[in-house]
């Protein structure tokens, strides 16, 4: 019972902060057209400018929340004006390229202004020390994480169906022309999304920056990992990318129990077999 | 007939001209050894084996429109079957190569069989998917593989047919490797101008027409992505005894992204755009990395440079019969 409710917990921990990252790759993709392999590079770029933050500034845990997202996200307004705007409209394949450019740099970045090295980052310490729950001893901030991504979630849930600019993007992404005729500035508005996206990435990456080893690869495997949460399900939905992150938590927390052998193969083999029974993923509309 | 703006001056059609070019290339291939350092002929070798690796991506790419994010499973396969077959039976090089082709050809048929049916992300997505379902094989079957060591220390057994030569020898695998490069590019080459390469092409620029001219588009799709897989074993094959070593990098996604890379920065679509974009792609990163060792971040510059100024690649800026890339 306790090894079950401990592997419960991992999978939450793990796919909601999944779907934190996720979400905002789905959402740039819903919008923009654009499948964003530089995703997994923001995410690092906030557990780095989080560590920085903590150890150069010395600015309190929760302020680095607050901060470093915004910082990323200003980043990527740059990036959408210089990179991503003289593309838009050409064939789908140019923005993987294009992203994949940005991910090396951002990769390389990286390692020359922090080092090959690996940090570590504190959890605030209130949050430090484990709970016990049912038999299984967990660590008090991976509660957090937990309650803090279904939070977020709610949030942009919010955000996207009860708000005006919420609606405004989506009507962008299910008709672009229609939207741009009723005077919806469309140019402004992917600038918009793309830094939403960027900042909600750099968000994850700060709240997992105590809980994960800060190294120059952490980009790569979480781009992966992301990809095959949007194809599970459906590239542009939202909700979508919530089930997919629970899956790919639930293989990960579950798998690395009980079929440590199948683990790796695990999600792999689930993106596969959605892509050929299903394209569209599990929550996707139909092409 | 066109002429180039070259070849103009010089009373050539653009046909002799490129054989003339191709002529010269051969000459100067063949005589590199009597005239360049050891160092050289490691980086020319490389260079011509990424080449066809990254010709056979093309094949899907540039001529059919179909971005695999999962070739290295295919080059890797390739690598793996050489090095376990020179490790355990060791045959004459030949059938070593022949079998490579052969096992990743089978591979190809059974992954394309599933992949050719989806287009553009999906496609791309697919080929990713179980490009890395191989490389957890490759990494995960220990007894079999040695895991992460990789499959080492075996002998570079005789070409076969009574050739003499040392393999071993970096000279000898160097004309070994142009032969082989050379034969396949040729035979890629003409199936790409051949009316299976037309239809393939045709493809790439609307395959619902092709579908309503009658073509079965899903078919004619996987004999692409077989070809692709096969040749691209081959090329792992050669690249595997080259490095002494076969190991789970070899199949891992981030060596899919090195054939996108060459063929984005030569052309994609030019026949000789790859082989041009992998002479580029790894002399620069010599070059480069003589000085630092993050070269990622100028060839991320270079690659997003190209993709927004100039998505036809470096010989595109030579060409001036515009087409669209793909």
């Amino acid at each position: 019972m306790a090894a079950f409710i401990a592997a419960l917990l991992n999978s939450l921990e793990f796919g909601l902060l999944l779907f934190l990252i996720a979400s905002g790759l789905t959402i740039v993709f819903g919008v923009l057209g654009i499948l964003n392999f530089a995703h997994g590079a923001l995410y690092m770029l906030g557990a780095y400018f989080g560590y920085s933050v903590l150890h150069y500034v010395d600015l309190p845990f929760w302020a680095a929340v607050i901060v470093v997202p915004l910082a990323v996200a200003a980043l990527a307004v740059v990036i959408e004006r210089l990179t991503l705007r003289p593309i838009y409209g050409r064939h789908p394949t140019f923005g993987l390229l294009l992203t994949f450019a940005l991910l090396l740099i951002l990769d390389d970045a990286v390692r020359l202004i922090w080092g090959a090295g690996y940090h570590i980052v504190d959890p605030p310490s209130l949050l430090k020390g484990t709970v016990s729950i049912l038999g299984a001893v967990y660590p008090r901030y991976g509660f957090f994480i937990i309650v803090a991504a279904v939070a977020i979630g709610v949030a942009i849930w919010l955000l996207f169906t009860r708000t005006r600019v919420g609606k405004t993007v989506r009507a962008a992404a299910i008709d672009r022309e229609t939207a741009e005729a009723l005077g919806i500035n469309v140019t402004a508005l992917f600038t918009l999304v793309f830094a939403f996206g960027a900042g909600l990435a750099a968000l994850a990456g700060v709240l997992a920056a105590p809980i994960r080893a800060i190294g120059p690869s952490m980009g790569e495997r979480i781009i992966i990992e992301s990809f095959i949460v949007v194809v599970i399900g459906g590239l542009g939905s939202f909700p979508g990318a919530l089930v997919g992150a629970l899956i790919l938590g639930a293989i990960h927390g579950f798998g690395g129990r009980w079929l440590p052998e199948l683990n790796l193969i695990l999600p792999f083999l689930g993106m596969a077999v959605v892509l050929l029974w299903r394209p569209q993923g599990l929550l996707g509309r139909s092409a | 007939m066109a002429t180039s703006g070259l070849a103009r001056p010089l009373g050539l059609t653009r046909g002799a001209a490129a054989l003339a070019g191709l002529a010269a290339a051969a000459i100067a291939l063949l005589a590199l050894p009597y005239v360049a350092p050891y160092f050289v002929i490691f980086v020319a070798t490389e260079i011509l084996i990424m080449g066809l690796f990254a010709t056979s991506f093309n094949l899907l790419f540039g001529f059919t429109g179909l971005l695999s994010f999962g070739h290295a499973a295919y080059f890797g396969t390739g690598a793996y079957i050489a090095a376990l077959l020179l490790r355990d039976l060791q045959p004459d090089f030949v059938w070593v190569l022949l079998a490579a082709g052969l096992g990743a050809g089978l591979l190809a048929f059974v992954i394309g069989a599933l992949c050719v049916r989806l287009n553009e992300v999906y496609f791309a997505m697919l080929t990713l998917a179980f490009g890395m379902m191989v490389y957890v094989v490759f990494h995960q079957w220990r007894s079999m593989t040695g895991g992460t060591d990789g499959v080492a220390g075996f002998p570079i057994t005789a070409l076969g047919f009574g050739v003499h030569g040392q393999l071993g020898n970096p000279v000898h695998y160097y004309y070994l490797v142009l032969v082989v490069v050379a034969a396949s590019l040729f035979a890629l080459y003409r199936i790409t101008v051949s009316p299976f390469g037309l239809i393939l092409r045709a493809m790439r620029e609307n395959t619902e027409r092709v579908a309503f001219a009658g073509v079965p588009v899903y078919r004619y799709r996987l004999y692409a992505f077989v070809l692709a897989g096969a040749f691209a074993g081959l090329a792992g094959a050669l690249f595997s005894p080259f490095n002494r070593i076969a190991v789970p990098e070899m199949v891992h996604w981030t060596q899919s992204a090195e054939p996108v890379l060459m063929a984005i920065l030569g052309g994609a679509s030019y026949f000789f755009g790859p082989l041009f974009g992998a002479a580029v792609f790894l002399t620069l990163e010599r070059w480069i990395t003589s000085y630092t060792t993050e070269w990622m971040i100028y060839l991320g510059i270079i690659l997003l440079l190209l993709v927004i100024f100039l998505p036809r690649g470096i010989l595109g800026l030579f060409d001036r019969h515009k087409e669209d890339a793909p």
